[in-house]
């Protein structure tokens, strides 16, 4: 519904977004791509300018071959996985609780969404020093004073700790959005449940977690893809020691800290791969919205 | 100034020809009026008029300009919305002046313009105030306002009062038939209200389906409908339409009758029927009758006096000299 | 709900919320709590909670050695300036998508929400290689330019959703008044959409402050922001529990103020209007 005039201008006013976003996606893209069939490393004089050898799939073979790699996925996997757990289950229970009448809803709202705004790094230090230290942790006093022995989090249980860590940031998020879905469930829908009869937990069960099924899948997805390319987290508690090593991770110490290049490329190939199929799905989701 | 000459216009969005090719000139001064039922394309043919849609193919000439390549802001006309799009961040003084700090006029002659305007539309004392603390009849009035600042080349009116209550549609009608004799500038109205095409045009376009199915004076459309569609429209309430055989007596494939020229009579007519549901407006009342024998139910006007209750046997005579004849295709039999 | 709920119940939510809210809180309370202790009171056994000897010496402190001012700088600057750049080119890509809409738009504001999704890792060398190339390396344009980029598929669908709640007819109504396609988005379109474009900044800016990828792998001494300040503490200054909690409180509270107020387009903006 639209003239020649306001459809060219339209194109036009859209060309400077497409165009960057474009150049942003295809360039490096294609650079990835193309060092991950090279063999390059800076390090030993490998460089654009003098041209690359070609090593075929060697890259793609040596990076799933190397002793790193399924460890990676492994750490990946967990960590994504429960984190994805924790944030689901305790998000539904906490906006559940939120949702109900209470003195000072707003308050508490605050209080727990919080940590959503804590930069990375931030939290990843003050839960690695102020409370996951053996020695002057608050957790380590907590042990200490029930007559435990205290723990090495980050050494001895250091995927938990991550997962604690990452749990709540990400708490917060999925809090936020479940309690707009339950916000959003027609109070009468549930008042005729009751007038039929129907307990607490069938009506939970039936009706509340039906209409929040949407609003779980966009938090997994979402969570999912912020959550396979979490990176500060881990490089500023254990760098990757410790099993933390996940695949972002790995990819990059080939990358930045052994410079090699091919072989790093090809490892960010396959985090792409794997983060397209999580987007694919999420895509139908906000796609379907759109109409 | 403002003829406005539509020469083979067409519009097609996508493979669906929402207008086919068409023609109509729209004098200088005049009130036309495009009415129809909805999705007829009235409201297409006055946005491709604005500019605010391409013609696919075909010409629109603005005081013998042409103008269907220039964008809306040089065709010198000036449009009054459905929803009246006031802007609802400014406030009624810098909506009505919008259109002329558009324009790059000087301080002093936009501040003399919109309080004549203001003057003219009572709006003088909400000039501070936001559309929103505004009513419906006041908010048109700034659309109006905004529209007659610019002193356009022509008015658009697209469905404009279909947004306010009955009462105040009959005095904002009334508001904008003595403006358009005040400023006698070219109006184009669009409406599905035929009550308001009546009342107000000096022309009416009858539109159906993208087709201009009569354009006349409301006195023309409502004497001599050209067809069958015309007819049915125009006039309140709707034509009688009869077909069978007493239609093929008089050679015709459909006669149509209005209500207000049946006789009504208690004791002798050439129909005769039931009295079903009686309208009493105080002034007229509108009988519906049945078991004519002629098909349908029959609506007849009477003086509101009559007094037929419901089941009561009626007897109607047309007034042959006003009964409209339609051959099979809905064409007027000529006289 | 208008449903009536006893006093007692209302209490006992009351509680259980409550205590739930802080306990998520906690983790923040305690970083402001120690930034005010001395370091010796930091690490005192029992923890020391509220009677302590309140000092301000630690931000004095973090300031003079590690000159807190410049990360601070560079983290407004790179947050407020890819957002601000962000808005300036998705303003027109937004409204032509919204009030100009063809068969492709959805297909464009998918592939847009796509590019969101690659993982940087993935792209990390290229861009480390342009940015040396480039002569980007360390610069705060450079990161202006990548955080706007990894943002704008946002920045764009939110402005999209604020603005399909204008109505068309408005802006035609501006078109019949003689504006000009700026005029139209500078006068009409933008003043309307006020509030749907403050929220948009809003988001935008937390998220690029808190980013901490690129700005951790791209910066060195010139323009690093406060995340990268923070992962300075990574070690040994870690262990100083009152200084690095002096930094990381004066690395978060703005963004944490910021935060509070922008709770409700949070989902809309996070979601991509998925969820509403």
């Amino acid at each position: 519904m639209a003239t020649q005039h306001s459809r060219s201008a339209a194109r036009m006013m859209m060309a400077p977004a497409v165009i960057l976003l474009l150049g942003w996606m295809l360039v490096p893209l294609t650079m990835t791509l193309f060092f991950s069939f090279k063999k390059y490393l800076p390090l030993r004089g490998d460089s654009v300018a003098n041209g690359l050898d070609w090593v075929g799939f060697e890259n793609y073979v040596r990076f799933v071959g190397s002793s790193s790699f399924w460890p990676s996925i492994q750490a990946t996997l967990v960590i994504v996985g429960g984190v994805l757990v924790i944030t689901v289950v305790l998000g539904i229970l906490l906006a559940l609780l939120l949702d109900r009448p209470m003195w000072g809803q707003g308050i508490v709202r605050i209080l727990v969404i919080s940590p959503f705004f804590v930069m990375p790094t931030v939290s990843g230090l003050v839960w690695k020093n102020m409370f996951m230290d053996p020695i002057n942790g608050l957790l380590a006093h907590l042990y200490k004073f029930f007559g435990a022995e205290p723990v090495q989090w980050l050494s001895q249980a250091s995927l938990e700790s991550i997962i604690m860590i990452v749990s709540w940031q990400w708490l917060p998020f999925a809090t936020l959005i479940l309690l707009t879905a339950i916000q959003s469930l027609d109070s009468e829908q549930l008042e005729a449940a009751e007038m039929d009869g129907a307990p607490v937990i069938k009506r939970f069960w039936h009706i509340i977690l039906p209409h929040m099924s949407r609003a779980i899948t966009v938090v997994i997805l979402i969570q999912t893809i912020f959550l396979l390319s979490i990176f500060a987290e881990i490089f500023v508690t254990t760098a990757g020691a410790f099993g933390t090593k996940t695949l972002t991770y790995l990819i990059f110490q080939r990358v930045l800290e052994s410079q090699n290049v091919g072989l790093g490329s090809a490892g960010g190939v396959y985090a792409i791969i794997l983060a397209n199929i999580v987007a694919i799905f999420l895509m139908r989701i906000v796609g379907k919205n759109l109409d | 100034m403002g003829q406005i000459v539509l020469n083979q216009v067409q519009k097609k969005f996508g493979d669906v020809e929402v207008i086919p090719p068409l023609d109509l000139t729209i004098e200088d001064g005049e009130f036309t009026v495009f009415v129809g039922p909805s999705g007829c394309g009235k409201s297409t043919l006055l946005r491709l008029i604005a500019g605010l849609e391409d013609v696919t193919a075909g010409s629109i000439q603005i005081d013998g300009k042409e103008t269907s390549n220039l964008p809306p802001a040089k065709r010198g006309l000036a449009m009054v919305f459905q929803s009246y799009a006031l802007y609802p961040h400014m406030t009624v003084r810098k909506n009505i002046a919008f259109p002329l700090r558009m324009a790059k006029l000087d301080q002093a002659e936009i501040d003399q313009r919109v309080a004549n305007a203001a003057e003219v539309l009572n709006l003088t004392e909400y000039l501070d105030r936001r559309p929103g603390q505004l009513s419906g009849g006041q908010r048109q009035r700034v659309a109006i306002g905004r529209a007659i600042v610019r002193e356009p080349a022509a008015f658009l009116f697209d469905e404009p009062l279909s947004n306010l209550d009955a009462a105040l549609r009959v005095g904002m009608r009334l508001e904008i038939s003595e403006l358009h004799k005040r400023l006698a500038t070219t109006m184009i109205y669009v409406t599905h209200d035929q009550v308001e095409a009546m009342t107000m045009a000096d022309k009416i376009v009858v539109l159906n389906a993208g087709v201009i199915e009569q354009v006349g004076s409301p006195l023309e459309l409502y004497r001599n409908p050209r067809n069958h569609f015309v007819a049915g429209f125009i006039g309140s309430p709707k034509m009688n339409f009869i077909s069978g055989e007493a239609a093929s007596d008089m050679n015709a494939h459909t006669i149509g009758i209005r209500p207000e020229h049946i006789e009504v009579s208690e004791s002798a007519g050439e129909w005769t029927g039931v009295v079903g549901v009686s309208e009493h407006l105080g002034s007229d009342t509108f009988f519906h009758i049945h078991d004519t024998g002629l098909g349908d139910t029959l609506t007849v006007r009477a003086d509101g006096e009559v007094g037929f209750k419901h089941g009561d046997k009626i007897n109607l005579t047309p007034r042959t000299d006003m009964i409209h004849k339609f051959d099979d295709q809905g064409l007027r039999i000529g006289e | 709900m208008a449903r009536a709920v006893t006093t007692k119940q209302k209490i006992m939510f009351t509680a259980a919320a409550w205590s739930i809210g802080l306990l998520i809180f906690f983790p923040i309370l305690w970083t402001v709590l120690t930034s005010f202790k001395t370091e010796a009171q930091a690490i005192n056994d029992p923890p020391l909670f509220l009677f302590f000897d309140w000092t301000l010496e630690n931000y004095s402190v973090v300031q003079e050695r590690s000159n807190y001012m410049k990360f601070l700088w560079n983290s407004v600057i790179i947050a407020g300036g890819s957002t601000l750049l962000g808005i300036i080119i998705a303003i027109p890509a937004a409204w032509s998508m919204a009030f100009t809409p063809s068969r492709r738009t959805k297909d464009i504001l998918l592939w847009m929400l796509s590019t969101k999704m690659l993982p940087a890792v993935g792209v990390l060398y290229p861009i480390y290689l342009l940015f040396i190339e480039l002569g980007l390396l360390d610069s705060r344009f450079g990161l202006v330019m990548v955080l706007m980029l990894i943002n704008l598929p946002i920045i764009v669908w939110m402005l999209y959703t604020y603005f399909r709640e204008i109505p068309g007819e408005i802006l035609e109504a501006a078109r019949m008044d003689g504006a000009s396609l700026k005029e139209e988005i500078l006068y009409v379109l933008t003043p309307m959409a006020l509030p749907g474009i403050a929220s948009t900044v809003l988001l935008n800016i937390i998220l690029a402050w808190n980013e901490a990828f690129w700005t951790l792998n791209l910066t060195a001494a010139n323009a690093a922001p406060l995340t990268a300040f923070i992962a300075s503490y990574s070690s040994p200054e870690g262990l100083f529990f009152a200084k690095l909690s002096a930094a990381s409180t004066m690395a978060i509270a703005p963004i944490l103020i910021l935060g509070w107020f922008s709770q409700k387009q949070l989902v809309r903006g996070l979601t991509f209007g998925a969820v509403k």
